[in-house]
């Protein structure tokens, strides 16, 4: 038991590192997650994802692997595109979904093109797939920052945020809080999602995002609680993703993506709120 | 692009001008490396055509019709030998050369290839003779030897072009030696990728040990990283090169963790270009040899 679950972060400090990168990672990111569930945004984060592209790639492009460079020209190009993208929806016919994809598209086709001018396709893959492995200070110092201003920022913008996912009609009619809250939610998806791509890379940091905000979904109709438990899962996903890389030999960054997909499946199947079990074994019938 | 059209030109060049008297001695080489003993053999008597330029892979390169045409015109033809050009014998035979094909290892001692890292090398030697100067010193002797067989006439030129260079080996020998032993014993290891060193290991007594599991193309797992963690420790291994492991956020990980000092980038197989560290084989091994002692040297 201690040799398969302790010993490998007792023997290394780097694994120490991946917990505590994942643990700054869950406590930011599944919140997050879980919000853009509830407002049917669920592929928003994937988009996002692609719009910080650019912006990470041209950080790469002028300072090699320079967390700081590649994180503020992440968070530019992704509030630039969320920005964009919702200006443009507000402002004319287009719905946000679509403008955001012509926005999305377009950035990701320049973040290609940046990588590739560097030449070397290897780089690309490292931005790609980041690693969990390799965080030293700075970067762990940037992913608890991260945490930190989302959950300061969430607590800020509670209420309008829960409000516009419930009745978004309600509160326009009674408050004008809606549209702030709106683009600072945005922008903490941008952030968490820099964030994420330092500890696993721009494809995957969207995955401990949504999957344990999506299997939380199973388990609880109270938001708060539902947050929770998407925090809990992502960390077992993260905790969970490095014992398999650890003693599988596996990939870290898939490890951990997939360690939460199958905690997805287990709750999509065992989950009490509207999972597969509800659907086929109902519970007794309640009787007045 | 500019070496290949240099070679287009070289060629064409070739194809045009007649062939008088003054002609210098057409002479191919198949590496970098042993391009520049070829050079500071022939002196102004040859024109040498490198197959694999600078910082070219020679273990798997394709040859161009450019290649076959300079073999073709080639009256010697350079090799290292010991399975090291493997596509080169097909080249040879298809350009229906003439030429004198002439292993630049013959009489080295050869190695066997370490089982398990050579997978580049299918026969059992180890074909990476000239990180060794003595063995150099045999290489130069062949092509001295070669060229003065096609080239009579110049005989007294290649000898003293020879004596002059092996001269100069002798001293990087002694240089290499001296640095050597002011490195502590127990301080003469470092962890690399390359498996192209076991002759300067041989005869220098740096140990070069191989990482366990790590290759270029995949992510690195956890146990990767923590079998190559473990090895440092146990092995009390003061450095590490790790230029394949090509996140170099992962290797500054692993130093950290082992207190290992991170070595520069190491040139093995073929020379860099002309602006590089290494553009001559004597720059090439100054230059790992100062990358040793600069990692080693507590």
């Amino acid at each position: 038991m201690y040799d398969f679950f302790i010993a490998p972060f007792a023997e290394f400090e780097f694994m120490r590192r991946a917990l505590v990168g994942m643990l700054a990672l869950s406590l930011g990111a599944a919140p997050i997650g879980v919000f853009l569930m509830l407002r049917r945004m669920s592929l928003t984060g994937d988009a996002m994802q692609h719009a910080i592209l650019p912006g990470a790639a041209l950080g790469f492009l002028v300072a090699g692997f320079d967390l700081f460079a590649m994180t503020l020209g992440g968070i530019v190009a992704g509030l630039a595109v969320a920005i964009g993208a919702g200006v443009v929806a507000r402002a004319t016919e287009l719905k946000e979904d679509a403008s955001l994809a012509a926005f999305y598209l377009v950035s990701l086709a320049l973040g290609v093109l940046i990588v590739s001018m560097r030449g070397s396709n290897i780089d690309l893959l490292h931005i790609l797939f980041g690693s969990v492995l390799a965080l030293d200070d700075a970067t762990l110092i940037l992913l608890a920052a991260f945490a930190t201003i989302t959950l300061g920022a969430l607590a800020v913008v509670w209420r309008p945020l829960v409000l516009e996912c419930v009745d978004p009609g309600f509160l326009r009619s009674v408050s004008r809080a809606g549209a702030p809250a709106h683009i600072a939610f945005l922008a903490l998806v941008v952030l968490n999602l820099v964030g994420g791509f330092h500890a696993l890379g721009t494809l995957l940091a969207v995955g401990i995002m949504m999957l344990p905000a999506v299997a939380a979904r199973f388990w609880a109709t109270d938001i708060t609680r539902m947050i929770v438990i998407a925090v809990a899962l992502a960390f077992l996903s993260g905790f969970g993703g490095l014992l398999v890389s650890y003693h599988l030999a596996a990939p870290s960054g898939p490890a951990i993506i997939l360690v939460a997909g199958l905690i997805y499946l287990v709750s999509l199947v065992l989950g009490p709120v509207g999972g597969l079990r509800r659907r086929f074994a109902p519970g007794r019938h309640l009787e007045a | 692009m500019l070496t290949r059209r240099l070679l287009l030109a070289a060629a064409l060049a070739c194809a045009v001008t007649p062939v008088t008297a003054q002609e210098k001695l057409p002479v191919v080489a198949t590496f970098s490396i042993l391009g520049d003993f070829v050079k500071n053999v022939g002196g102004k008597r040859i024109a040498l055509t490198t197959l694999v330029g600078p910082d070219g892979d020679a273990h798997v390169y394709s040859a161009t019709p450019a290649d076959a045409k300079n073999v073709a015109e080639a009256k010697i033809v350079f090799t290292n030998g010991l399975g090291f050009e493997g596509w080169m014998e097909r080249l040879v035979k298809a350009s229906g050369t003439k030429a004198m094909v002439v292993a630049a290892t013959k009489g080295v001692r050869a190695r066997r290839a370490a089982g398990g890292q050579g997978k580049d090398h299918d026969d059992e030697l180890d074909p990476h003779a000239w990180q060794s100067v003595a063995n150099a010193k045999i290489y130069v002797a062949n092509i001295r030897d070669a060229l003065i067989k096609a080239d009579a006439a110049g005989k007294a030129e290649y000898e003293g072009n020879a004596v002059a260079y092996l001269a100069e080996l002798d001293g990087l020998d002694r240089e290499i030696r001296t640095a050597a032993a002011g490195i502590a014993p127990a301080r003469r290891k470092v962890i690399t990728s390359h498996d192209a060193l076991a002759y300067f290991q041989a005869d220098y007594g740096i140990q070069f040990i191989s990482p366990q599991g790590v290759s270029t193309e995949s992510e690195a797992s956890a146990r990767d990283v923590a079998r190559i963690i473990r090895q440092i420790r146990a092995q009390k291994i003061p450095a590490v090169f790790l230029e394949n492991v090509s996140d170099p956020r992962l290797v500054k990980r692993i130093a950290d963790e082992t207190g290992a000092k991170i070595g520069g980038t190491l040139f093995s197989d073929a020379l860099s270009d002309a602006k590089g560290p290494a553009a001559t084989y004597i720059d090439m091994m100054r230059h790992n040899l100062r990358q040793f002692a600069a990692a080693l040297m507590s």
